[in-house]
């Protein structure tokens, strides 16, 4: 395999700038050469999206970036952002018959390559007369969004923060997922004509009532942003915090600029990030960078982080410290933290998901020294919007939807972290495009019936 | 879409308010709720309280204490603030109870103006016991008239009763019978007036201040300590709490959390 070139880890620990820097045209050109062309390509069904993998990168091959962007445009409308932060690993790569020599084509970053290479436009339908309302501006949204307006719908996205891009924009970090990259993606949409309007939370600024008065359909795409906590005694204490705070002062709000910027961050000697997934690698990088030494503590072992391999070795060469087989019991200090008991686990008989469950070992338990405690241990839906309406609920406050991606409400639609609970930008974009699509179905529907009365 | 600024007022020496055009959090704004706000591209978010409202525009008192309420004060009329979000919180629980004693020090009279127009509306009887240190610090007297009865309280006795709003709260309660106490202003005035109801068995009311990021309920950094021990976020579940279940201590350190950080950005 072709390997991108990255920043080094000993400059990069100091600077917030991506550490990925992409193919030269050379090798991003050898590797696509590498690929068989299979007739029957197995890294296809490996897409939540199904991209027509083997054509992007046949035009890679070729020189041709801008029509390997056309390509993937078909059908990911997010491109730069999905080659940078999708776990390939167990999607298009795991699937590419190359595996089999444990040597896959770099599909991922052969993506982000087109995406940043390429140049593209998408083409409008001419407008069908109809407008819609899209809530959240994360990846479930902007898809939807895309797809609505590229058909012809007048779009205007709802957005609560005073920039749009969701996750991406608050909590996945600059040196994974440059600003500057959602702002171009962002940036394809208003071209198409899609209205952003930032700093409104439907539920509050308006309801969703008169959003289904004044639209003709609503997609809500309001992520799972409500972290969950560890429920140890000592939580309460100062400098401990949720990695949703830990990153949001620092993506969305630059505290990592501070004072050129106003909002402040806590910069740790030591600080402790508690979880195994992306989220805890971004957080734990970005301490990081603030100076500080880092520890992971994860309950299971790394075979069972959940985070993207490439995060997990980036973390490691940046000297980022790995607690395996520890889970919290207490936060200690007297009202700043000091320090956080653990309990020593061991592997058990695989759980519901299929990992092996971590049992306490009877006695063993022992302290971290810290004076920063940052959980990244998942997280459930956003509150403020469903707690306020009629929509039916599923299981952990997620919105119920059918086949279509529509609410127990007509007219309203849902998808993404709102109704998977907490998944993958992929996924997110998959259900944004579906219920887009099932949308502009009713749209059409109920235009033809409007146009036959007249 | 930014939001101007229409109309600036010194209220007193330490005291500004601001109305902010902003049609649609008007429209929707109800006792109890504030807004976040970010006056520039490199600002912070923070949180100010709705102190009154019309069709249009939005009413903001607060005391510049740090850089971004210091530079909100120095802000005019035909300026406008980059981003305000609201309404946020839920909204005060206004039902017909009796007799409400609102309680707020300082600038937590800005605050209790549209809770004593709704309890009022509602049919309570509504008592605003008011303390400020001195009297050139008091504001709004008269519009409160026709919606609360006020008991004044200076600590330095230069108008109405001497005293805290502790003590004013005590004459009141001793004087007749209290249905419901709400306490808005610094947490420490929060705790004693919690103190004093707590034996009296008056359900009271709080509003949390918390340091605030996002105020839609996705960092956490504003959770409350309770005693209950559960989890609660000042800004989705909140900003009102039960006053007899804070964990006042806690919370006081909490609000310090980032005191180190704040003097550095008040001087440059
Ligand atoms: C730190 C971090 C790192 C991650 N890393 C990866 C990764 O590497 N790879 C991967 O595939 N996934 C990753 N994820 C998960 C991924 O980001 C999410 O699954 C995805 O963003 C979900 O998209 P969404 O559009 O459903 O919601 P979100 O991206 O959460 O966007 C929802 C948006 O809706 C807004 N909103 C909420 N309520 C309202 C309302 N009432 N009114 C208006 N707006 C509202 C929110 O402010 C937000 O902007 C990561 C998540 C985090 C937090
Ligand atoms: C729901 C809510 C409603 C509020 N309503 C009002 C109001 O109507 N009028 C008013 O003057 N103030 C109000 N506050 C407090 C106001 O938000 C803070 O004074 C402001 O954030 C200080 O910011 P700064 O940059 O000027 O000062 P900083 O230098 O950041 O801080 C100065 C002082 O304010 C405290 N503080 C800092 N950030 C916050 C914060 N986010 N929330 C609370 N305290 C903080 C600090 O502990 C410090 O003591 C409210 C706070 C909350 C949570
Ligand atoms: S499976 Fe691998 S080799 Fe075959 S088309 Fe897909 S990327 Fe190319
Ligand atoms: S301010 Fe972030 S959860 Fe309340």
């Amino acid at each position: 395999m072709h390997v991108t070139r990255t920043q080094d880890p000993k400059e990069r620990i100091s600077n917030f700038s991506e550490v990925d820097l992409g193919y030269a045209d050379t090798d991003a050109i050898a590797e696509a050469k590498r690929c068989l062309q299979c007739t029957n390509p197995t890294c296809v069904p490996g897409c939540p999206v199904g991209i027509d993998i083997p054509g992007f990168i046949r035009r890679i091959a070729a020189g041709d970036p801008d029509g390997a962007l056309a390509v993937l445009k078909e059908t990911n409308y997010l491109p730069g952002t999905c080659g940078r932060v999708c776990p390939q690993e167990d999607q298009c790569e795991k699937a590419c018959i190359l595996q089999a020599k444990k040597d896959p084509i770099n599909i991922g970053k052969l993506e982000k390559y087109a995406a940043d290479m390429g140049k593209h436009s998408f083409v409008k339908k001419p407008p069908i007369g109809r407008k819609v309302a899209v809530v959240g501006s994360g990846p479930a949204g902007l898809t939807c969004a895309s797809f609505l307006a590229m058909h012809g719908v007048a779009v205007t996205v709802l957005e609560a923060l005073h920039e749009p891009g969701g996750v991406l924009r608050y909590g996945i970090p600059e040196f994974r997922m440059p600003n500057a990259i959602v702002e171009r993606e962002v940036e394809q949409l208003t071209r198409l004509g899609v209205v952003f309007e930032m700093n409104v939370l439907v539920g509050r600024t308006v309801t969703l009532d008169e959003l289904r008065a004044e639209y003709d359909a609503v997609f809500i795409g309001s992520g799972a942003g409500l972290p969950y906590f560890l429920n140890v005694p000592g939580e309460e204490k100062t400098g401990v915090l949720t990695a949703n705070e830990f990153l949001t002062r620092i993506n969305l709000m630059h505290g990592y600029r501070f004072p050129e910027y106003d909002t402040p961050i806590k910069r740790a000697e030591h600080a402790v990030v508690i979880g195994g997934g992306n989220v805890a690698m971004d957080a734990a990088r970005a301490a990081r960078r603030l100076g500080s030494q880092v520890t992971v503590a994860y309950r299971r072992t790394e075979a069972e982080m959940p985070a993207r391999i490439e995060e997990i070795r980036h973390a490691k060469e940046e000297g980022i410290g790995f607690e395996l087989l520890a889970a919290p019991i207490e936060i200690i200090g007297d009202t700043k933290v000091s320090g956080i008991s653990c309990q020593r686990m061991a592997l058990g008989d695989p759980d519901a998901s299929g990992r092996r469950r971590p049992v306490p070992v009877e006695g063993e338990t022992f302290t971290l020294p810290c004076d920063q405690v940052v959980i990244a241990i998942g997280q459930g839906c956003n509150p403020v919007l469903l707690k306020g309406c009629d929509a039916e609920l599923g299981k952990g406050g997620t919105v119920a939807v059918d086949r279509t991606f529509m609410t127990s409400i007509p007219g309203v639609y849902a998808g993404g972290d709102a109704v998977s609970g907490s998944s993958t930008v992929i996924m997110a974009m998959h259900d944004g495009r579906e219920a887009a699509k099932a949308i502009l179905a009713r749209l059409k529907n109920h235009h033809s019936r409007i146009a036959n009365y007249k | 879409m930014t939001f101007p600024i229409v109309e600036k007022e010194t209220l007193n020496e330490g005291t500004v308010l601001l109305r902010v055009k902003a049609p649609r959090i008007a429209a929707h704004a109800q006792a109890g709720q504030f807004v976040v706000l970010r006056i520039r591209e490199k600002g912070e978010r923070i949180p100010l309280t709705l102190a009154d409202w019309d069709e249009e525009t939005i009413t903001l008192v607060f005391q510049p204490v740090g850089k971004t309420t210091q530079d909100l004060a120095k802000m005019l009329p035909g300026g406008s603030i980059r981003d305000v979000l609201g309404p946020l919180g839920n909204p005060a629980e206004i039902s017909k109870v009796g007799t409400v004693v609102l309680v707020g020090g300082g600038l937590g009279i800005a605050p209790l103006f549209p809770q004593a127009r709704a309890f009022k509306e509602a049919g309570n009887r509504v008592v605003c016991v008011i303390g400020v240190r001195t009297k050139g610090l008091l504001f709004w007297e008269d519009r409160f008239k026709g919606y609360a009865e006020l008991v004044v309280c200076t600590e330095d006795g230069s108008h109405g009763m001497k005293g805290l709003v502790t003590d004013g709260l005590k004459r009141v309660m001793r004087e007749r019978k209290v249905d419901r106490v709400v306490a808005i202003g610094p947490p420490v005035m929060m705790k004693f007036v919690s103190l004093a109801t707590r034996e009296a068995m008056i359900p009271t009311v709080v509003s949390i201040n918390s340091i605030m990021v996002d105020g839609i309920g996705m960092c956490g950094g504003c959770r409350v300590p309770l005693t209950t021990k559960e989890i609660r976020f000042s800004c989705a579940d909140g900003p009102e709490f039960d006053g007899h279940i804070v964990d006042w201590d806690a919370l006081l350190v909490r609000n310090r959390m980032y005191e180190d950080e704040e003097k550095a950005c008040r001087c440059t």
